[in-house]
């Protein structure tokens, strides 16, 4: 793992983090850290803790071992209290998109911003305008998530993750059960979001084009090893990995995409 | 040594022909594992083994095959397994590729016995129980006491309350539920009235029936079917309402925003309820009043002024007050079973359901204990 401890300090560091539901344990030792403004992809098979990963990391569980630390500040140990104001500095989007299903587009928008800025109410109704305006949902305003389809669910789940200006969002498979095309658009988004806010992304994600389109780094999580067992760029894994697990998931990626170098061995 | 001859072509034949280097087991018709196939074991074996001990191999043929699946796998299996049993040759070599892997596969599965160690024994499941009833009891404490500290913190902060959700249910369960608990309490009123009368009129006291009516939908039961009436419309919506957010990542939505789920979903619940009960509680206790008042014109001929009067001369504020303090206990009661279990509930369509159910079981067990235990508070206190 290429820790790296030295000034600035990292957007996210995990040292040693253990998961475990029930005394089962599903992650052990998952140790990295990512600086700032990087597009931090969690990758890897169906069950293998991707998502465990993820809900550990924003504190929804709490670790059976390790920690985890936000901009050189410890967040697993912190009193809850200050748990609750570093989460605030999250943006979180679910794969389910969890939209609040008895508040419209507007509405769910607008509440983290009604809860946490001393904003008026044009200049909020302008904010959240603009958010739904940046992930195509103009016009959608008034209506309720359960009118809405799940790839627009995904992107107002966007909007609403972006709502605060988060220095971190986290996205949970932000692409699955979107058209290629949507898929494309919010890939570009999310680069977007980092020139624009200098925000540092971790995505969860096993789309293997958004991973050699946009990300920056990759971990790859194994059920079996109960661990990561890939860390570094695609590019440079797709050949280089000493692991052929590694090399077979993102070879499949690479003959998948359309800027693809060259053929699979 | 056929099967029958009559049998139609279409159906799955299986019959043994002898030949020079091997006996050929001459497979025939459709195959198909949902209609009759033949059955190895009603195979003719015996003067099968008679025609192989001549010739010791055994060749399936299915070039006449029109239609085959599983069925011939599992036959081809037994045929292959009595081959081997008896140490024949079984010549795959003419079998289709296709054919020849799925056997295989067929011969490789193996068939688990079912782990008896994963069903707890009796002591097992006892200590289980006896765990979770303790978790239940450490939930519903740290729940009640998390609802504590956000009232206080929502009276500091009233901009933070939710006041529109508040007034949404207040409406839905309040305004809302009025014709069911009307026609309940009504009826309740009827029924006591009827029982009453039997007892009553054997010593010419009809008259009381306004007393007993009176005092027992207005101490007891008006509070208590309004109770019951909301666990069962409104308690269970809040759970399944709730169970249905945790199973959409609603409520993580909220967590990781800061916003506690109970400053947000529960306390604007429990003010609609503990408002909305009393008043629905006078209510009942007016209808109730009216249907033994109809009891008594109809039935007793007592002149509905002559109830009223006697109604009035056995009731005062502090049957009333005991009836709404009743009320309003049994409206947190039913906000915060309806809360809990939406928010314990597990993250499936079958969460939403058993917290729906755990609900208002739950709000009409409390509901009746608490009734216990203000009827001795009150007997004590002399109210």
């Amino acid at each position: 793992m290429n820790t790296n401890a030295t000034t600035p300090p990292a957007a996210i560091a995990v040292e040693g983090l253990r998961c475990a539901y029930d005394g089962r344990v599903v992650l052990d030792n998952i140790s990295f850290s990512v600086p700032r403004g990087q597009i931090f992809f969690i990758v890897g098979g169906s069950g293998c803790g991707k998502s465990t990963l993820l809900k550990h990391m924003i504190g929804l569980h709490q670790p059976a071992g390790g920690r985890v630390g936000y901009f050189g500040e410890d967040f697993t140990g912190a009193p809850a209290a200050r748990r609750r104001e570093i989460m605030k500095t999250f943006g979180v989007l679910y794969q389910s998109a969890a939209l609040w299903s008895s508040l419209t587009l507007r509405e769910n928008v607008a509440l983290p911003l009604e809860e946490y800025t001393a904003l008026t109410r044009p200049e909020r109704e302008l904010v959240v305008a603009h958010k739904l305006a940046q992930v195509g949902l103009s016009g959608f305003e008034d209506y309720y998530p359960a009118e809405i389809s799940g790839g627009m669910k995904k992107r107002a789940g966007l909007a609403r993750a972006l709502a605060l200006d988060p220095q971190i969002i986290f996205l949970d498979e932000p692409s699955a059960g979107l058209d290629p095309v949507t898929s494309r658009n919010l890939d570009g988004l999310l680069l977007s979001v980092r020139e624009n806010l200098g925000a540092t992304l971790v995505i969860v994600s096993h789309e293997l084009e958004s991973i050699h389109g946009i990300a920056d780094r990759i971990i790859m999580l194994d059920r079996d090893a109960r661990g990561a067992i890939a860390d570094g760029h695609p590019r440079q894994l797709v050949h280089n990995s000493p692991d052929p697990r590694v090399r077979d998931f993102l070879q499949r990626a690479d003959c998948a995409s359309p800027a693809a170098e060259k053929p699979p061995a | 040594m056929s099967t029958s001859a009559t049998t139609i072509t279409t159906a799955a034949q299986a019959r043994a022909v002898p030949e020079q280097d091997a006996v050929r087991l001459e497979l025939a018709g459709s195959w198909r594992i949902t209609t009759d196939t033949p059955e190895w074991a009603a195979f003719d074996t015996a003067s099968l083994a008679a025609l192989v001990s001549l010739t010791p191999a055994l060749r399936p043929d299915v070039s006449q095959l029109r239609h085959w699946d599983t069925s011939l796998i599992l036959f081809l299996r037994e045929a292959g397994n009595w081959c081997a049993q008896n140490e024949i040759a079984f010549d795959e070599s003419a079998l289709p590729a296709n054919i020849r892997r799925l056997l295989a596969g067929m011969r490789a599965a193996r068939v688990r016995p079912i782990d008896t160690q994963r069903r707890p024994n009796i002591l097992a499941s006892a200590g289980l129980a006896t765990a979770s009833a303790w978790q239940q009891g450490k939930q519903f404490t740290q729940f009640v006491g998390e609802c504590v500290i956000s009232a206080l913190y929502l009276l500091r902060r009233p901009r933070r309350f939710r006041w529109r959700d508040c007034l949404h249910e207040m409406q839905r369960c309040g305004a809302m539920a009025l014709p069911i608990v009307g026609l309940i309490s009504f009826l309740v009123g009827v029924i006591l009235a009827y029982i009453g009368a039997v007892v009553l009129r054997q010593y010419g006291g009809d008259i009381f029936i306004a007393d007993l009516v009176g005092l027992i939908m207005v101490r007891e039961m008006g509070a208590m079917m309004t109770g019951i009436v909301i666990a069962g419309r409104t308690g269970g919506a809040f759970a399944a309402q709730i169970a249905n957010m945790k199973a959409g990542e609603e409520i993580d939505a909220l967590v990781t925003l800061g916003i506690r789920p109970v400053d947000f979903l529960v306390i604007p619940r429990l003010v609609a309820l503990a408002i909305m009960m009393p008043l629905l509680s006078l209510y009942s206790n007016a209808l109730g009043n009216i249907g033994g008042m109809t009891v008594g014109a109809l039935l007793l001929k007592i002149p509905v002024s002559a109830y009223w009067i006697e109604m009035q001369s056995i009731l005062d504020l502090s049957d009333i007050t005991t009836g709404l303090i009743k009320a309003a206990t049994y409206g947190v009661i039913v906000g915060l079973a309806g809360c809990l279990r939406g928010l314990q509930a597990q993250r499936d369509s079958a969460g939403v359901g058993n917290a729906a159910t755990s609900a208002v079981v739950s709000a009409m067990l409390y509901i009746i204990v608490a009734c216990a235990v203000y009827a001795v508070v009150f007997n004590i206190l002399g109210w």
